[in-house]
């Protein structure tokens, strides 16, 4: 069993809303071990923004967890204080959103940015700075010393997003948690950005989270892939089990309707029909049944459970059930 | 020539800086050209694709061309008629011809109108005052696929996919010559971008109308496309039918774009992925000789001093490059 | 309609300023049915009473009814409000629209003319047009409207320039539609929730005003009584009985509290409506 830096067990997130309780999570378990980069693959409301905010805790209040745990290097997120939450912040877990302006302050700029988050470190304020320096250059700013007094809109889009990458990796955390973070930007451009993280990662050794809706940016980037829809993940192994040998419905439509896959030019491109179901509202059952067009009567009332679909590649469906 | 639309060397400015800024900041001409010199035809019953990343123009050269802003050069003509900076009295003959979908497909839709208003607008805008609204509305929401009871429903109570149909709605229900859809795909999801894709497919097909697409979605090119353009910096550096493209790009930049479309599928005829250096230039200040070659892998000092001549490769293909790709 | 009562009476605040509006409205809408006596009928003999089954506020000192003058004022106070309010948010509505939608030249002397107008005390712009053309009611209207065009101008204009950048407003004009139909289909109904919430709010203040240069005796004429030209009778009888300055009071606030809860139970409720429609 590798050394998991991640693991999160029987999760499930609901959100009270004005029509009622919105399961967005249910018992989703995850695995992430040391230096691997792990993608979540979904659409919208398959639940991936939740994951991310529950684990970084920072859940709207209206949000609760009914069951489960996060285990970040042996210790259980949900059950820390915010001040020792504060302390793994930033230093060994941190993340970068897709707009880049979230992360950074405009009114401070970008010098003050990269010395602030380092206030846990004893060391001379000239040490923070060299080491600001440093990071910015790996991050592929040119001339870092003269962007220290940059302010954040000064800079574009791809440099913002750099900056993001920098502060996010200063402190060498064990996991980076990446929220679409090259989705706003040029394809020319985010073919540098998961470049430069590609090599930060093989570099520092930490571990990725990275959430996308891209099937390209996820393949090209990621070792094991997570697929996720309305709530639950449905399917998890190799990038190369998944993208070649699918085995849920949901992730065999998803990629067939993927216009990339279609090599050959298409009279009417394939979708899938209907719309995923009120989480406000569940009926039991599999969560896909009603857009699956291979579902079974066993898929009305059961959920399916894990099942090993080949090597180190796992389904929830019934008719992968051994 | 049934071309519906035929642009000739057209010149969109935007005023970067005040004369006051420009005066202290010492700069010669505070204008950018979002769009310097573009040329393109789409024939009727045509699909015209129009490809490019951020700054490239695309948005500029679409809202140019359904007449929201002002041409500072060149000629736009609309079936056969000069409809470059139109008068008042033309402009609303030609609102009812060129009809616009747009990116934001909830934001574009007026907040406090019920869907069956929007949709129905463009009739009372234009005083056609012989049309039953309601029937109207029920014959368009059926051509786009969804509910007539959504004819109530108010536009943030809508989802993405269902908003974007409004607008196609609204698009059609005037029976325009010409569409202008603006990443009709933004914001969907993979599963049913199929949908809106086909629906633009089949109103082609159906109503005979030729459509023109912005995008920065290569993927969904090829399968609606006929003919394709690829801009950079406000001009069009390769242009041509969509499968030569494709098949064989012959600018360095469309290269690098499909090189930059990540895909699982890996198996598409790119043996050498080709990476760009930095980051698109400013329109402020934009680099001599070919505008390109200040990321082009394969640029040379001839790139740097001498603006490309334009090459035209069995008639159809048309790109400005020195040293086109074999 | 009905479900907005329905949640402003949730509110207890909302539910007073609701109850108090509707009190004062009432009451100065059925003055003439209401009231016991005609409000400048003189009765010396009975001058300077207290309240009594009679005259429930007492007398002044012609013997005037200060029942019947209170709701009679209330009269003159809501005309002055609805009037002056009306006035100012048509004014201000249209100027706001031109400078928030108009070229920028047009934009800067809507502004510049607002801020002329904001810079004079609205005490010294009453002292002038007393001057002119001597104290009355038009008088207080004329002084209270100019000097609240510019504060909704501001916010209409505000809005509109927020709005006019909108996805749905390009949308509009690609259509075709009408300079007209765009400002008055597409972006006032945006505005106006806001805007008529803010006026509300400003009933209250309109009513003080008003009963403040009727007390300086720069409104309205005697013998037509306004609450604030009881107060000022009341002054300068302070030693004599206190009620006709009590008489004066008690509507005035009761109609500043009343219009006051119910102009914020009003934001508070269409605040997050709001958010979510534009």
């Amino acid at each position: 069993m590798s050394d998991n830096i991640l693991k999160i067990r029987d999760l499930s997130v609901n959100y009270q809303t004005d029509r009622g309780k919105l399961k967005a999570l249910r018992n989703v378990d995850l695995d992430i071990s040391r230096g691997s980069i792990v993608g979540v693959v979904g659409e919208s409301g398959c639940g991936k923004s939740t994951l991310i905010t529950s684990i970084i805790r920072q859940l709207d209040s209206n949000a609760d967890i009914p069951n489960g745990s996060i285990e970040f290097e042996k210790q259980d997120l949900l059950k820390l204080s915010l001040d020792k939450m504060r302390n793994i912040s930033g230093t060994q877990l941190s993340i970068v959103f897709q707009d880049p302006m979230s992360t950074l302050n405009p009114v401070l700029s970008i010098g003050r940015q990269m010395m602030d988050i380092q206030y846990r470190d004893k060391t001379s304020k000239k040490i923070k700075k060299q080491r600001s320096i440093d990071m910015l250059n790996k991050v592929g700013i040119p001339d870092p010393q003269s962007q220290l007094k940059q302010y954040p809109h000064e800079l574009s889009g791809g440099m913002q997003q750099r900056v993001s990458i920098a502060m996010a990796l200063q402190a060498g955390p064990s996991l980076l948690i990446a929220d679409e973070p090259t989705t706003a930007l040029d394809a020319t451009l985010e073919v540098q950005i998961l470049k430069l993280l590609k090599e930060l990662q093989e570099e520092m050794g930490c571990s990725i989270l990275f959430v996308s809706h891209h099937l390209g940016v996820i393949a090209e980037l990621c070792d094991h892939v997570i697929v996720m829809y309305a709530g639950e993940i449905v399917e998890q192994g190799s990038t190369y089990e998944i993208f070649n040998n699918p085995a849920h419905p949901y992730t065999v439509k998803l990629l067939e309707c993927d216009p990339a896959s279609i090599s050959k030019k298409q009279r009417l491109l394939p979708s899938i029909p209907g719309e995923i179901p009120d989480l406000t509202n569940l009926s039991g059952g599999c969560i896909f049944k009603n857009r699956c067009d291979q579902s079974i009567d066993r898929c009305d009332k059961h959920t399916p459970k894990w099942n090993e679909f080949s090597n180190n590649h796992y389904v929830s469906c019934h008719l992968i059930e051994s | 020539m049934n071309n519906i639309l035929s642009i000739k060397n057209l010149r969109v400015r935007f005023r970067a800086k005040s004369t006051l800024q420009g005066m202290l900041q010492k700069i010669d001409d505070p204008f950018i050209d979002a769009v310097r010199k573009v040329s393109l035809d789409i024939k009727q019953g045509e699909t015209f694709t129009l490809v490019g990343e951020s700054g490239s123009g695309k948005s500029t050269l679409a809202l140019a061309t359904a007449g929201l802003l002002t041409a500072k050069e060149g000629q736009i003509k609309f079936m056969n008629e000069d409809v470059t900076n139109m008068t008042p009295s033309q402009i609303m003959a030609y609102r009812k011809k060129i009809s616009f979908i747009w990116q934001n497909s909830i934001g574009s839709l007026s907040p406090r109108m019920s869907v069956g208003s929007l949709i129905t607008e463009g009739y009372k805008i234009h005083n056609l005052k012989d049309r039953d609204l309601k029937m109207e509305a029920d014959r368009l929401l059926k051509l786009v696929g969804l509910p007539t009871n959504i004819k109530e429903r108010y536009a943030h109570e809508l989802s993405g996919g269902q908003a974007r149909r409004v607008g196609v709605a609204r698009a059609i229900a005037l029976d325009p010559k010409l569409i202008i859809a603006d990443e009709p795909t933004a914001g969907l999801d993979v599963s049913v971008q199929g949908e809106i894709l086909n629906l633009l497919n089949k109103l082609r097909d159906d109503l005979g109308v030729s459509l023109f697409v912005i995008t920065h979605n290569l993927n969904i090119v090829r399968h609606i496309s006929d003919r394709t353009a690829v801009m950079y910096l406000g001009r069009f550096v390769e242009q041509g039918k969509t499968d030569d493209i494709f098949a064989k790009p012959r600018h360095p930049y469309t290269l690098a774009l499909l090189s930059a479309n990540l895909t699982p599928y890996q198996e598409t005829s790119l043996e050498n992925r080709i990476e760009l250096t930095g980051e698109v230039p400013s329109l402020m200040d934009r680099p001599n000789g070919c505008e390109f070659h200040t990321r082009c892998p394969f640029s040379s000092k001839h790139c740097d001093d001498e603006f490309p001549p334009i090459h035209t490769f069995n008639g159809q293909q048309i790109l400005t490059c020195h040293y086109p790709l074999k | 309609m009905k479900g907005v009562i329905k949640k402003i009476s949730s509110d207890p605040l909302g539910l007073i300023g609701l109850c108090l509006v509707t009190l004062m409205v009432i009451s100065a809408l059925g003055a003439p049915i209401f009231a016991p006596y005609d409000p400048i009928q003189l009765n010396i003999m009975e001058r300077l009473q207290g309240p009594s089954v009679n005259h429930l506020l007492g007398t002044d000192q012609l013997g005037r009814d200060l029942f019947s003058r209170v709701l009679f004022g209330g009269q003159v106070a809501l005309k002055v409000a609805f009037v002056t309010i009306g006035l100012a948010l048509i004014v201000g509505i249209v100027l706001g629209l031109i400078a928030g939608y108009g070229p920028a030249w047009l934009d800067n002397s809507i502004m510049l003319l607002f801020d002329t107008i904001r810079s004079v005390p609205t005490i010294m712009l009453a002292l002038a047009a007393v001057t002119v053309v001597g104290p009355s009611i038009t008088t207080v209207i004329f002084v209270v409207a100019v000097s609240s065009i510019p504060n909704y101008g501001r916010i209409v204009r505000t809005q509109t320039l927020t709005l006019k950048s909108k996805d749905f407003v390009k949308a509009e004009k690609l259509m075709g539609a009408s300079l007209l139909r765009i400002l008055s289909i597409h972006l006032l109904p945006n505005i106006l929730g806001p805007l008529l919430i803010l006026a509300s709010m400003d009933i209250p203040t309109v009513i003080a005003l008003e009963a403040g240069l009727s007390f300086l005796g720069m409104g309205v004429k005697p013998p037509t009584p306004s609450w604030g030209s009881i107060l000022n009778d009341g002054f300068s009888l302070i030693r004599n009985t206190p009620w006709p300055i009590i008489a004066g009071s008690i509507p005035l606030v009761l109609a500043t509290l009343g219009f006051t809860f119910l102009g914020e139970s009003l934001r508070d409720l269409l605040d997050p409506k709001l958010r979510k429609l534009v």
